[in-house]
């Protein structure tokens, strides 16, 4: 009853763990399919070993968290080695990112045999060295990288995008003009910051992060519906889902699967077990017999 | 909310050349032992085990190693300084059983001072084992005592107590009395070795792990284990045997601030 799927990639249920909410090893993804999860994405990892920024690197705020961790990871040759141990249960999809086309091409031709699918990771809003945003922000720098990447693999590109640009359908329909195969949005939105009283001084090391968490939701729900408007390619959810009834929302909105992040911060992994529960006793409710029947509903 | 408290620090007591305890006024509310704060110090924030939870005169304590740059600034710091604190965070230890055995290996003893102060407010016999390189960097020797505590103290170069590894005298103890249930922290290798004891004298045991961490909150996954992917930070510090049983990485190896492995 629960069973989506993008880019002909099958899912027992819509949900999926998202970029960077634990995911930097087999063992904490492996720990989210036996828990769950329909789907899990890595944390985005990159050429060499990154070792983000000094802490502190999160703080809570009114809805959420922000975050600046960096992009902290071991590189894709040590990357490699915890995709090998992945236990196959669910489909995975490896998040990367790179700050130019070649970085991005040589990444996903190296893990293109151990995934699912591929998610460049063009959106992450206080990445260093013009990696992340700086590129999402840019439909064309946005399109040469999706390009750069559609001629070396054979599996689904997936391009994830940033909220903070002035019109988010201009960059989504360059990515898919460009070739790539679905979306996901959105990344963390911001950047934000938070400042100590006591000391006037910002919390974060890096001063400001992105946010995420239930008061993202609204700015997510709006990217997907527009987006869902404008392109023909699978469409998934993220931002500030914490139970069943956000992921109905996105589902009506127009995606056909979600992710999850902070929400494991206040559920714990039994998030994804408690959300496929609470989606399979509301569509029962409202007679729906698939997860199909309730995509892009709203509009 | 999971945002710093800034505290100034209300009092400092030199353990020894190398550790200071830093003491806060708190409103203690649950507190366990065996959790942790993140402690800020406006460049950096790193986790420390919580050392002292008095609940009467609304004090928390973290005891600091200098061994860097952070406990080095940390260790400069003079009453009246101000320091972020958030938390508590983490599963502290389970405190139960009649009669309890605790082995601490250097800066380890921090939770364990607390845990044994707990310990015996509540009528539990606690014998401490308390293991360092040498008799000058014994910590809480009096503390231990004053709690109620029976001490039992080994040193690597026999200047105090024991002459040899807290393991050591762990088991000497382990044959000489009956233990509900043990406790331990500090190095690794050390708690490896006590949880191959622990298993063959079938003893409940709990191990409070330390691991790389950024956000203390489960969300970051810096902290996450092999084969698990439990986070020290959510699930831990502190485990039980069977638990440390499926921490395949346990003695082995441990994850950087970039997720590189190093072993042990
Ligand atoms: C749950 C927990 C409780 C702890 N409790 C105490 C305590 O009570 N007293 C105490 O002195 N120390 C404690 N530590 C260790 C402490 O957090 C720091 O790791 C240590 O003090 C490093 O100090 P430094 O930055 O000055 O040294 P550095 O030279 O920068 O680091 C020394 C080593 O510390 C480790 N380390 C550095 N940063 C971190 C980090 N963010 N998270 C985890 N490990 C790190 C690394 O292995 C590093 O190689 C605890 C760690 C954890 C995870
Ligand atoms: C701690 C943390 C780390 C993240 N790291 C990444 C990352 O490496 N790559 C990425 O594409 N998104 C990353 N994100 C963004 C999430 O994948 C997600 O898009 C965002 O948090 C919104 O969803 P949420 O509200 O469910 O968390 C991170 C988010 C958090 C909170
Ligand atoms: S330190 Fe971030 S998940 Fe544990």
């Amino acid at each position: 009853m629960l069973e989506t799927e993008f880019c002909n990639i099958k899912m027992k249920n819509p949900t999926m763990l998202a970029a960077g909410v634990l995911g930097s090893t087999a063992a904490s993804l492996n720990w989210a399919a036996r828990s769950g999860a329909g789907a899990v994405v890595t944390k985005s990892f990159g050429k060499e070993p990154n070792k983000g920024y000094v802490n502190p690197t999160t703080v809570e705020v009114t809805g959420g968290v922000i975050n600046a961790i960096g992009l902290s990871n071991p590189g894709v040759e040590n990357f490699k080695g915890e995709l090998e141990k992945l236990e196959g249960k669910v489909p995975s999809v490896a998040s990367i990112y790179g700050a130019n086309p070649g970085d991005f091409e040589s990444i996903a031709v190296q893990v293109q045999d151990m995934v699912d699918a591929v998610e460049l990771n063009v959106s992450c809003p206080h990445a260093m060295g013009g990696c992340g945003a700086a590129i999402g922000q840019d439909p064309y720098l946005t399109a040469e990288i999706v390009k750069a990447v559609k001629e070396v693999v054979k599996i689904p590109v997936v391009v994830k995008l940033t909220p903070n640009v002035t019109d988010i359908v201009e960059i989504a329909v360059s990515a898919v003009s460009a070739g790539c195969d679905a979306l996901t949005m959105i990344n963390s939105l911001g950047p934000g910051m938070r400042i100590d009283l006591e000391t006037a001084k910002p919390i974060l090391s890096n001063r400001f992060g992105g946010m995420s968490g239930p008061a993202v939701k609204p700015v997510a729900l709006r990217c997907v519906f527009d987006v869902y408007e404008a392109v023909e390619v699978p469409i998934i959810g993220v931002g500030g889902i914490r139970d069943y009834r956000d992921v109905v929302e996105f589902l009506y909105a127009g995606a056909r699967a979600v992710q999850i992040g902070t929400a494991v911060m206040y559920e714990g992994m039994e998030i994804f077990t408690k959300i496929n529960r609470g989606l399979e006793k509301f569509m029962l409710q409202k007679d729906y017999s698939s997860i199909e029947e309730m995509i892009g509903k709203s509009h | 909310m999971h945002v710093p408290k800034v505290l100034e620090i209300k009092r400092i007591i030199e353990e020894t050349p190398t550790v200071k305890t830093f003491i806060f006024d708190w409103e203690v509310k649950n507190e366990l032992p065996g959790q942790f704060v993140m402690l800020w110090n406006f460049k950096d924030e790193k986790p420390m085990s919580i050392s002292l939870i008095d609940p009467v005169n609304d004090e928390i304590g973290v005891s600091i190693r200098n061994v860097g740059n952070f406990t080095e600034d940390v260790h400069s710091m003079k009453v009246g300084d101000k320091l972020g604190i958030r938390g508590p965070y983490g599963r502290g230890f389970e405190i139960s059983g009649s009669k309890v055995l605790a082995v601490g290996g250097g800066i380890g003893m921090a939770p364990l001072m607390a845990f044994t102060e707990e310990a015996c407010r509540r009528g539990i016999e606690v014998d401490v084992v308390s293991a360092a390189a040498t008799a000058g960097e014994l910590i809480f020797t009096q503390r231990i005592k004053k709690a109620g505590a029976n001490l039992l103290t080994c040193t690597d170069d026999g200047s105090h107590g024991f002459c040899g590894f807290g393991t050591d005298l762990a088991e000497k103890a382990l044959h000489e009395n009956d233990y509900d249930m043990i406790v331990t922290c500090g190095p690794e290798i050390m708690m490896k070795k006590l949880f191959n004891l622990v298993d063959e004298h079938k003893i409940p045991a709990q191990f409070s792990l330390e691991r790389y961490m950024k956000c203390g909150l489960g969300i970051c996954g810096q902290c996450c284990v092999d084969d698990v992917g439990w986070r020290v930070c959510a699930e831990g510090p502190v485990f039980w045997t069977d638990e440390v049983r499926l921490i395949s990485e346990f003695g082995k190896y441990h994850r950087d601030a970039s997720g590189v492995k190093h072993t042990l």
